[in-house]
């Protein structure tokens, strides 16, 4: 094949992503077992961690724009590429979304307020589970799945339903809490935008297989979540 | 001959088979040029390509063996029909070719020679100047009119090939990778000519450089050559379709340099 060059650095562009798709995963489960605990100096790693997240992606992209300019890709080999580049942002938002929370449990110290764990605990496994497999469609190019993955959003949307009626509750029944309870408001709102954040890695998905770009969580609504 | 006026392509071709010889060159190429847009023609050597080109004004009437089936359609009339004068069509359908060929006389007669052989009655210097500013070179050689167009640099001497096709008012101009013997800034250069002359011509151009064609045409065809060696037309669309998400695998393989 006359490109082996470039298949190879398509190849080790993706070992990358995957890489770093799992430090992701890791610190968005991480965080919220950190709030479980309430364990301030692991708080603090993932806050540190965050570092090196935000340096893989940005590695990444310089490591892209280069097989851009030296290889001049087009047509498939370019739309694989350019939804890299958008995945890899992605990503680091979501490692944004761990470090909030982090940043969440640092700032609760040792306060006794009641937290919806269950909803937070299941928000983030499934969050971390639809991006684990988000990230092997989007290698194996695989739309169908890519499609399946998005419809399972609607899940982390009612589990934040269900954590923010909780958390309003809470404010109700103790106004005296409220400044603490809003953390908590931050803390679902960032697993449930983590999990948007995997269909738009899904929306590259589609793109790379079919070439058509579109979005596929079209009920992303007012009804839902924020 | 057929007599049906379609205003709506610059030029159509119907079933067209190329042959040298009993060598079929192309097959079967139907193929519809938007007027006043560039049409790039890519495809690997071999494929045809120039074959097809060279038909679009007759250019292969000069190869003995040469045979053509179908139609090539300008303004709705074949332009192979018998009572097409091939000189006519030369005149409308005008070509650059790959090396710059400019004829060993003074710039302003490369420019003024088609003109005058065709009996133009009007004001010759001004039909000079008018053409060398349409090929974006009057402002480089306007005090030199006089050197001889072969001591010109190479870009410069592509754009008075240009100047000296665009003086007999032609529509359509052919052109046969007239950038491959051109550094990287005269391509840039003829690349931004041919943008701003499909304002007012049809441009068709043959490349073996596909980024060229991804940045200069606004229609890309990609012709193949088949099991039988025969070149042949895959796909034709939009030059942002072709490349960011072609329809055809061989396309796909060809312009992501997977072919072959």
């Amino acid at each position: 094949m006359p490109r082996e060059t470039l298949d190879r650095q398509i190849h080790q562009l993706q070992d990358e992503v995957l890489l770093l798709g799992s430090m992701v995963e890791q610190a968005l489960l991480n965080a919220v077992d950190t709030l479980k605990r309430r364990d301030i100096s692991a708080a603090q790693k993932i806050f540190a961690n965050d570092i090196a997240i935000n340096e893989k992606r940005y590695a990444l992209e310089n490591a892209l724009i280069i097989i851009i300019a030296t290889q001049q890709p087009m047509a498939r080999d370019l739309r694989l590429l350019a939804s890299v580049l958008e995945t890899i942002i992605e990503l680091e938002r979501i490692g944004d979304y761990a470090k909030g929370i982090a940043k969440v449990v640092i700032r609760l110290g040792d306060s006794t307020l009641p937290m919806p764990m269950r909803e937070f605990s299941q928000m983030a496994e499934q969050a971390a589970s639809m991006l684990h497999r988000a990230l092997s469609a989007f290698i194996n190019e695989d739309a169908a799945k890519a499609r399946e993955i998005v419809l399972e959003d609607d899940q982390v949307d009612e589990l934040y339903n269900k954590a923010y009626r909780a958390i309003v509750t809470t404010m109700i029944a103790n106004p005296e809490i409220i400044d603490d309870a809003n953390l908590l408001v931050w803390v679902a709102h960032n697993l449930e935008r983590a999990a948007d954040r995997v269909t738009n890695i899904c929306e590259r998905t589609v793109y790379i297989a079919t070439g058509e770009l579109f979005e596929l969580d079209t009920d992303d609504s007012e009804e839902t979540a924020y | 001959m057929t007599h049906e006026t379609n205003n709506h392509y610059a030029i159509e071709t119907r079933g067209v088979n190329l042959y040298y010889g009993n060598f079929r060159a192309v097959k079967d190429v139907d193929l519809q040029i938007v007027p006043q847009k560039i049409t790039a023609i890519i495809g690997p050597s071999g494929c045809g390509k120039s074959t097809v080109l060279r038909s679009f004004n007759r250019m292969n009437d000069f190869v003995p063996s040469f045979r053509m089936e179908g139609e090539i359609l300008f303004h709705g009339q074949n332009i192979y029909a018998e009572d097409v004068d091939p000189v006519m069509v030369r005149q409308r359908i005008g070509m650059v070719f790959q090396k710059p060929n400019p004829f060993p006389k003074s710039i302003y007669e490369n420019v003024a020679w088609g003109a005058r052989i065709n009996g133009y009655k009007g004001n010759l210097d001004e039909l000079v100047e008018q053409t060398l500013r349409d090929a974006a070179l009057w402002d480089e050689v306007k005090d030199n009119l006089k050197k001889s167009g072969l001591s010109l640099s190479g870009g410069q001497q592509q754009r008075l090939c240009i100047a000296r096709a665009l003086a007999v008012k032609p529509e359509i101009i052919l052109m046969d990778e007239p950038c491959s013997a051109l550094d990287p800034i005269a391509t840039l250069k003829i690349e931004e000519l041919m943008r701003e002359l499909s304002r007012q011509y049809t441009i068709i151009i043959v490349t073996h450089n596909m980024q060229q064609a991804a940045r200069a045409s606004d229609y890309t065809a990609f012709f193949t050559m088949d099991d039988d060696r025969a070149g042949l037309m895959v796909e034709y669309g939009e030059t942002h379709q072709i490349f960011t998400n072609p329809r055809d695998q061989r396309t796909e393989d060809y312009i992501t340099g997977r072919f072959g």
